[in-house]
């Protein structure tokens, strides 16, 4: 007897029934809201920007998600006029780089600065928190896209030396993979120091950790940036 | 909805539901002696028959097999019951391959907190244990090595055989995780020298919640929880008759035929996949390979959009990227192959079952095709 045969039918039934498709108005079954889902199925200024006038590039290695945002700005007035992203990531990284990037079109970049993570999953109906690194992501972003026009035209004029305060402040974007917060807030880094441009992070992982390499050149690559940062040294406790 | 996730679970056979049923309802009395009243001698009959089905599946003696709660205890119970039953008789070594399933992995960590060291054999890049490395691993402290038949994530097949030679050869007793293989794949006890096999209904249209494990007579081996001496004194707790009865049932049901048209589906997927999408990757190998399995990386893209577009079109699939995983970690097999965290970020997984057809699989992978196309449009990553 060809059971397997049979059920198949059955299984048909079941799936022409239309059960298990998603209805316009249904609760989503998934944590994310409406406004997120249509957002992921429809993002908003996707794509790139050819010659932009700035450009930002963030990339989590340890979570693999990847942003990429490109902004077009009038030199005038310094606005936003156009705005475009691309994103290697998952459905909170590309819903919040759609929405970031729809709140930034039009503003200048005094204003878009200021736009948070916060805002974003505000206007997107929230976000689960233990996405929140994938989506911070698009937020650093525009930043970073809006800092390298400002560096490009030499709009930042005062230089700010590396202390322990700003080497914590960068750390906070280094996001720790166990937990999907930053390493700052979830305690992974024991101490950091800054001597004559060295800068010195120990971190409380054993160096053969999974994550180990990740959080590594991911710490390496925020702090080597800075302007008086010759070198990083990423310690790990065992 | 198309359901692509069999590994995982599998939906339950109407007629594994019936077997089940009278046992319930009819013969509900625990399993007695055959001193007991005749509910529960009928009971204990099933009980013995189901345990005769599964035996005569692997050619094995019905005394060789217990029931469980599913493959974590079946797993459980073969790894640390043979460790205790060894570690003042022979050594506190135990080997494990790197890729094996979480309940053989986390109870060798767990082995090792207690004091046993364990090895953690390499794999290559399809996912085969080093045979070499293997025999290179066990050392006269060694008293077990456990090596599963067909991977849970890529679907890769060991080599059984020589694996089983190779502890013979060292008086190594071995154990296999068969979770995935069996009844998909050969497994007999008279060609195989394995000593413990851990199996479970709910991968193939069974309950879930039950399983077995088998043990090779005379296998030294330490009862894992205390209570009764049901199930030849080695796994205390009142039978469940029911499900013992439905996972023989299910094992009755998986035919060659049925095989046969999961590897079908399989190969259409993988075939299609690689010859119609650009950058895809198969991960695991390709001719050694479980029938129901298929696992491609699709460069580019990232697996969470891509099961959640899945779903939004009425597939169900799994991905080895962090971002679907409860814990947020990377696949731990992708990563074992050699795989970096790009290709498990876009690793997707589909595996088959008695309920679908092979239009499933060219829906999904059409649907896949789509997908992929525009996540790659916007993926910084993706050649355009």
């Amino acid at each position: 007897m060809n059971k397997g045969l049979k059920d198949s039918t059955r299984e048909a039934d079941y799936r022409s029934s239309g059960k298990g498709k998603l209805e316009k108005g249904e609760k989503m079954k998934f944590p994310y809201s409406q406004k997120v889902l249509e957002h992921f199925k429809n993002p908003h200024n996707v794509g790139k920007i050819e010659n932009p006038d700035g450009k930002g590039l963030e990339g989590s290695p340890a979570c693999g998600d990847m942003v990429a945002v490109y902004i077009k700005v009038n030199p005038d007035t310094r606005v936003i006029e156009d705005v475009k992203f691309e994103s290697y990531g998952c459905a909170s990284n590309i819903a919040t780089a759609s929405i970031i990037t729809d709140l930034a079109l039009g503003k200048t970049l005094d204003e878009a600065k200021k736009i948070t993570w916060k805002q974003a999953a505000e206007e997107l109906g929230g976000l689960p928190p233990i996405k929140a690194h994938c989506s911070v992501l698009a937020v650093e972003g525009l930043r970073a896209a809006i800092k390298d026009y400002e560096e490009k035209h030499g709009l930042i004029t005062e230089k700010e030396p590396t202390t322990e305060e700003v080497v914590k402040k960068r750390l906070k974007h280094v996001m720790n993979p166990l937990t999907g917060l930053d390493i700052i807030r979830t305690n992974l880094i024991l101490k950091t120091s800054v001597e004559d441009g060295v800068v010195r992070v120990v971190v409380d992982l054993p160096a053969n950790h999974q994550f180990a390499p990740a959080i590594k050149e991911d710490i390496a690559e925020k702090l080597g940036s800075l302007w008086d940062v010759e070198r990083v040294d990423v310690v790990f406790t065992a | 909805m198309i359901y692509l996730d069999n590994a995982a679970s599998t939906r339950l056979d109407e007629q594994v539901l019936e077997a089940m049923k009278p046992y319930f309802f009819d013969t509900y009395a625990v399993a007695t002696s055959e001193f007991g009243y005749s509910m529960g001698i009928d009971a204990k009959e099933a009980l013995e028959r189901s345990r005769e089905s599964i035996a005569l599946k692997l050619d094995a003696n019905s005394e060789e097999v217990i029931f469980t709660s599913g493959s974590t205890e079946s797993s459980n119970t073969a790894l640390k019951g043979v460790a205790w039953a060894f570690k003042e008789k022979k050594g506190k070594h135990i080997i494990v391959s790197k890729i094996e399933d979480f309940p053989v992995l986390n109870t060798a960590k767990a082995l090792e907190r207690e004091g046993f060291s364990a090895t953690f054999l390499d794999v290559d890049a399809e996912g085969f244990v080093d045979l070499e490395g293997l025999r290179n691993a066990i050392t006269k402290e060694t008293v077990l090595v456990s090596i599963q038949q067909g991977n849970q994530e890529i679907g890769t097949v060991q080599d059984l055989k020589a694996i089983s030679e190779i502890c013979e050869e060292k008086d190594v007793l071995l154990h296999t995780d068969a979770t995935h293989s069996f009844t998909r794949l050969p497994l007999s006890m008279k060609e195989l020298p394995v000593d413990l096999i851990t199996m479970s209904a709910h991968t193939i249209h069974g309950p879930r919640g039950v399983g077995a494990l088998y043990i090779r007579k005379d296998t030294p081996i330490t009862k894992f929880m205390d209570g009764g001496f049901q199930e030849f004194n080695l796994r205390a707790g009142v039978e469940d008759i029911p499900s013992a009865v439905g996972f023989a049932k299910a094992v009755e049901l998986v035919t060659e035929e049925e095989n046969g048209r999961l590897k079908a589906m399989r190969d259409r997927v993988i075939d299609k996949a690689l010859s119609g999408i650009p950058d895809v990757t198969l991960n695991g190998s390709r001719e050694k390979r479980l029938p129901q399995n298929a696992n491609l990386t699709f460069h580019y893209v990232e697996g969470e959009s891509v099961t959640l577009h899945m779903d939004m079109r009425g597939f169900a699939v799994s991905t080895g990227s962090a971002c679907f995983s409860r814990s947020l970690e990377a696949s731990h097999v992708i990563r074992g192959i050699g795989g970096d965290h790009e290709r498990a970020h876009g690793s997707v997984r589909f595996t088959f079952g008695r309920y679908n057809r092979m239009e499933d699989a060219d829906a999904a992978i059409e649907a896949m095709s789509e997908i992929v196309a525009r996540l790659r449009e916007i993926s910084p990553l993706a050649r355009k």
